[in-house]
């Protein structure tokens, strides 16, 4: 009962501060779901957005539900969904009771305009995450080129089919190369390429140790500094 | 209560058959709106407004709002409700499935390809939302040939406040790493005290 409560919680919150969509939703999930809570991995994440993307419905809601139902089946699914949607559902009714006129709102604008420009770096700063541990070969650095490409250049095209053929070249690629040549040391010459591709793997893992060392010992001191540090936003700002 | 079930019915459809976000529910609101006389094409404009505007979702704000505007509390509740009951069955039934085949090979592999996909996908996403939030698109009219290219506009185009404001949250994610909603709530305060 306490763990639904918590993802009841966590939900909420994650959509009391999602602004912009799903995506934007991705850097409060690595907090919250990936980094404090360990209900899922970050490979895990990136799964969920894949069948989010391609299954009916709203992405945030069938990430939401994926992991609730990981976490603790049907009711688990359900917890994390109304979790998500209940700060929207408060919000909105007491706009649409109270505020004719909100987003004509100066300070609603003002407030948006930082925000946006704050989401877009969140979003950004998730992805080099993800990208850390997803973009792990030359072909799945080719399928990331690729998809970025066809999503920019064509917005008319489908995700569904986006994320269908990139399932299916990831079976081919499967089946051309077996699984664990990666990791196996072999004297073949076609897996000096995917030994480099380890290593630079491996140096992508100690650099993230690194960051994360950094940023626990950033964060016994963030307290204090923090406070001259938003001063110097301000100044920076003007 | 007839037209409540109705607005269940409509909402169900909706989460359904709209793949791939909030905005991909707006095709529906339209027909729903030809369809029921509930609210105009003009409260559609109002509704995405809002819900751009206003935290959650896009596609749940909206199903509130067109509930609640159509048929007060009761509409609030059960719009957004039916929305997501067809999300909940799809996505149990598959994770459900997933997780009975997750050892297999073939599962593994289209995961191989399906997540550096899906990452591009979220960098898109992150993309077209740093053009609206750091660039005034609305100046670029100006620029018609090369040589309208000069320093002063490309500065009128380039949103010097949010960039700046862009560079000092990156820099303090690198350095604090804090929740996110931290940086939410600080950019909106700064949002309003430098007008953005």
């Amino acid at each position: 009962m306490k763990e639904l409560i918590d993802l009841f919680f966590t939900f909420a919150r994650i959509g009391g501060f999602t602004f912009g969509g799903g995506y934007a939703m991705l850097p409060m999930l690595q907090r919250e779901v990936v980094e404090s809570r360990h209900w899922a991995t970050e490979d895990e994440l990136a799964d969920y957005y894949a069948i989010g993307q391609c299954t009916p419905g709203i992405i945030a809601v069938n990430t939401a539900t994926f992991i609730g139902y990981r976490l603790r089946g049907i009711v688990g699914g359900i917890v994390a969904t109304l979790g998500v949607i209940s700060p929207s559902i408060v919000i909105i009714t007491i706009i649409s009771a109270f505020i004719s006129n909100f987003s004509d709102l100066p300070i609603v604008a003002h407030a948006f305009g930082g925000i946006r420009a704050c989401v877009c770096v969140l979003i950004f700063n998730a992805v080099i995450k993800l990208g850390k541990k997803a973009l792990n070969s030359p072909i799945a650095i080719a399928i990331f080129i690729v998809v970025l490409g066809l999503t920019l250049f064509i917005p008319s095209i489908s995700p569904i089919i986006l994320v269908v053929c990139a399932g299916i070249f990831g079976v081919v690629q499967g089946k051309i190369r077996p699984q664990g040549s990666v990791d196996a040391v072999s004297l073949n010459t076609a897996d000096v390429s995917d030994a480099t591709v380890s290593d630079a793997t491996d140096v992508s893992d100690a650099t993230d140790v690194s960051d994360a060392a950094d940023v626990s010992d950033a964060t016994d001191v963030s307290d204090a500094t923090d406070v001259s540090d938003a001063t110097d936003k301000k100044g920076g700002a003007k | 209560m007839i037209s409540l079930l109705l607005l269940s019915w409509e909402f169900f459809k909706t989460g359904l058959f709209a793949v791939g976000g909030g905005l991909a529910t707006l095709p529906f609101l339209y027909d729903m709106s030809a369809k029921t006389g509930w609210f105009s094409l003009e409260d559609i404009s109002n509704m995405v407004a809002i819900s751009e505007s206003t935290p959650g979702p896009l596609g749940i704000n909206m199903a509130t709002y067109v509930g609640y505007s159509s048929f007060s509390l009761p509409g609030a509740l059960i719009a957004p409700l039916s929305l997501v009951i067809p999300s909940i069955v799809i996505i149990v039934i598959v994770a459900g499935i997933l997780e009975k085949f997750k050892e297999s090979k073939l599962v593994k592999d289209i995961f191989s390809g399906l997540r550096p996909a899906s990452t591009a996908m979220i960098a898109a996403a992150g993309l077209s939302v740093a053009k609206i939030a750091l660039l005034h698109l609305e100046n670029c009219s100006g620029i018609s040939a090369l040589s309208d290219l000069s320093l002063a506009s490309i500065l009128d185009v380039l949103n010097i406040k949010a960039i700046i404001l862009a560079i000092v949250v990156y820099v303090a994610i690198k350095k604090f790493n804090r929740h996110p909603i931290f940086y939410i709530m600080l950019s909106a305060v700064i949002g309003i005290v430098f007008k953005f």
